[in-house]
């Protein structure tokens, strides 16, 4: 490939701006007035989905919330360009993603929650596990490829991560070894400007994170973050290509984180609330239902029925949430070996007299 | 006793960095989001702002990079301070830390020294998510080369992190989480036992309790509760993994001839048994009974909803105790 068609383009890709409307003269091609549809929906539920986990933090039904708030175009297109066999490797911030997958909520909340590390199964749902050490993911997600590459299978796997996580060794690592055995990997980077409180300057002064591919022979691709379109359609087309044998890529989305790391960061203590204004006429879901309004795709009745469809899913949070799950307290023996050793089964037989004294009091 | 205003340990902890920031300019402290933020745990509070940012400063993201660079840094003249964000996020730095920050001094026969501080926050009972609460202790002191310390007071936080920067080998400080806001009145200029030095801060005389960090609060309470049985347990902190005060641990076992070991990281191939085993070849004809052991399971650390079947409690210090072999006095 010569090496230029290896870089990105010069802007984010854009095809609808900031009022709804479509780029003139944007390459890619555009979704249909479906897929529009469906993705809209599919924010709209995003949305509500990081508005109730918020709520619930606040009611402490979970334990914390690294929300996506302003993110959730990203979260969104990266579930629908998948196709069921293929794999998702989500961080700590894609629970939308994770439930745009199919996995339920309250499974998917278990991690956050507290009761206990990942609470789906991931060879069912063809989600690994939720991973908060940063960029060690995505390496996984190279040998998932390579071994359906080997099985004759033609998964493609979403590994994603944050800008700050592109700072990492396993980042690199992933990028080359999967440039080196082609593996069908989509990396996609959402980069909301900050990792906690380090802003984007801090981890790289490259041109932009897309260019990293690069180096390790893989195109790079950068795409606005908040435009439904565009996301896509360059995230479709990288899919499409690693299916069909062309290798992995690189997309970087440009996005926003609009609220604190996490319920327990405090942004103010570093960046200015006019930053954060900036970024709210750029919102993903006033772009995508302004371009349908426009098209007319958009009924009050269509509005209604996805309003009701996000609802039952926040519905479903919080219902499921609010049970307390008894703990069981084999659960902490069982799963550390296949077979527990004689050492841990005596640990076990010591918490449970432990309890049924305590019981007994 | 002079007034002195309460402060908490992370308190104590930005206190010793200001102080080895004035003195000394080659200290440097750095690492992810030590800057603006003033660290997770805001121990970093304000320095960049009262040092600037050559000396108080952000990294990338990458605790490989961040160690390695403090090797560099070190061989040049510096004094690098890093923070690791959390425990289990030290591991990616795992290679530069086993094999250059502590070999160095030793490979190249003292011509190249390494004094650099490892500031870890570690250990659990936070409810923290996976990967939050690791007690990772053992694989430093399993290290060679490295000094470990892991303060559970106050004035611990300052004497010890002080001691720590001025060494001249590298000092892993183990930074306990769930203590960050318990709060004291010190005097931070009043001089406590440095590196290498045991304390006991109960006396006790019926059974010794051997704890450290996150250990030595719970160990205290179960020598309250036991006093209101009548039975007299003495608290030593270790304060000091590498090296180890066996002088003051064993005096200490050998005055009461029982001990019991607390600590809430697993207790195979563990500190805990370090200890056991230091204390049974040195005090064997003293113990009236096998020294005994509270620790976490051999478990990866539990989600929040069931650490605390996991971590040492009173109540089960208290029934190690009353299995010391007490009715053949
Ligand atoms: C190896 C490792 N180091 C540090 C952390 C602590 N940490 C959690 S999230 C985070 C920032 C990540 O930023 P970014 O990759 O941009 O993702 P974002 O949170 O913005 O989605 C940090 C430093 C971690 N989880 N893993
Ligand atoms: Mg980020």
């Amino acid at each position: 490939m010569p090496s230029n068609d290896l870089l990105p383009s010069e802007q984010p890709v854009q095809l609808l701006d900031q009022t709804g409307s479509r780029v003139v003269g944007a390459a890619g091609d555009f979704p249909s007035d479906d897929a529009m549809l469906r993705a809209h929906e599919a924010l709209v539920v995003g949305r509500r989905i990081n508005e109730q986990a918020y709520a619930l933090v606040r009611q402490g039904r979970l334990a914390v919330y690294p929300s996506s708030y302003g993110q959730e175009a990203c979260e969104v297109a990266a579930a629908l360009v998948m196709g069921d066999r293929d794999w998702l490797f989500p961080t700590y911030r894609d629970v939308v993603s994770i439930i745009g997958r199919g996995v339920d909520p309250v499974e998917t909340l278990t991690l956050l929650k507290g009761d206990w590390h990942c609470g789906y199964d991931p060879v069912e749902h063809r989600v690994a596990p939720q991973t908060t050490p940063l960029a060690t993911q995505l390496i996984h997600a190279v040998g998932v490829a390579h071994a359906a590459t080997l099985r004759g299978e033609d998964t493609v796997v979403m590994a994603m991560c944050g800008d700050g996580a592109t700072s990492e060794g396993d980042f690199h690592e992933a990028l080359n070894f999967a440039a080196v055995f082609k593996a069908p990997v989509v990396f996609f980077v959402q980069n909301n400007e900050y990792a906690i409180s380090v802003p984007l300057a801090r981890q790289s002064v490259a041109p932009s994170l897309a260019h990293k591919g690069i180096g390790y022979g893989m195109p790079g691709e950068r795409v606005d973050g908040n435009d439904i379109a565009a996301l896509l359609s360059v995230l479709g087309a990288a899919v499409d290509s690693a299916r069909s044998g062309g290798g992995p890529q690189l997309v970087e989305a440009h996005t926003y984180r609009m609220q604190a790391h996490t319920n327990a960061d405090d942004a103010t203590r570093y960046r200015q609330d006019d930053e954060v204004e900036k970024w709210q006429d750029r919102d993903p879901l006033l772009r995508s239902e302004a371009y349908l309004r426009s098209r007319d795709l958009l009924t009050d009745e269509r509005t209604s029925e996805i309003a009701a469809a996000a609802e039952a899913v926040a519905t479903a949070m919080r219902d499921g949430l609010m049970v307390d799950v008894e703990p069981d307290h084999a659960d902490l023996f069982t799963h550390v070996y296949a077979a527990p050793t004689p050492q841990l089964r005596e640990q076990q037989a010591f918490l449970a007299d432990e309890l049924s004294r305590e019981e007994a009091r | 006793m002079a007034e002195h205003e309460k402060i908490t340990m992370a308190q104590a902890f930005n206190q010793a960095l200001r102080d080895a920031m004035a003195a000394d300019e080659s200290v440097l402290m750095f690492g992810e989001d030590v800057g603006a933020l003033g660290g997770v745990f805001r121990v970093t509070d304000g320095l960049t702002a009262e040092f600037g940012d050559a000396r108080c400063f952000d990294t990338p993201l990458a605790e490989s990079g961040i160690v390695g660079m403090a090797v560099g840094l070190a061989m040049n003249g510096m004094r690098p301070v890093v923070e690791m964000q959390f425990d289990a996020f030290a591991y990616p730095a795992f290679e530069q830390i086993v094999s250059h920050v502590a070999k160095m001094r030793n490979r190249t026969r003292g011509a190249l020294t390494m004094p650099i501080t490892i500031r870890v926050p570690y250990a659990g009972g936070i409810g923290g998510v996976e990967h939050h609460c690791d007690s990772s202790e053992a694989y430093y002191v399993h290290t060679p080369g490295l000094t470990v310390v892991a303060p559970a007071t106050v004035a611990d936080a300052y004497t010890l992190m002080r001691e720590a920067i001025a060494s001249p080998d590298p000092v892993v400080v183990l930074e306990p989480k769930k203590l960050y806001w318990s709060k004291d009145e010190v005097d931070l200029d009043e001089a406590q036992p440095g590196i290498g030095r045991a304390v006991v801060r109960r006396e006790g005389t019926d059974a010794t309790l051997i704890a450290y960090g996150t250990s030595v609060p719970i160990a205290l309470e179960a020598a309250d509760a036991a006093a209101a049985e009548g039975r007299s347990l003495q608290v030593v902190d270790v304060r000091s993994l590498v090296p180890f005060d066996d002088e003051t641990v064993c005096a200490a076992v050998r005055s009461t001839g029982r001990a019991v070991v607390v600590a809430e990281a697993p207790g195979f191939a563990s500190v805990s048994s370090e200890i056991v085993a230091r204390v049974t070849e040195r005090c064997f004809h003293h113990l009236a009974a096998p020294v005994r052991r509270v620790t976490g399971f051999d478990i990866p650390y539990p989600p929040p909803k069931l650490e605390h079947l996991h971590l040492p409690s009173v109540d089960r210090i208290l029934d190690a105790v009353d299995t010391l072999q007490w009715d053949d006095v």
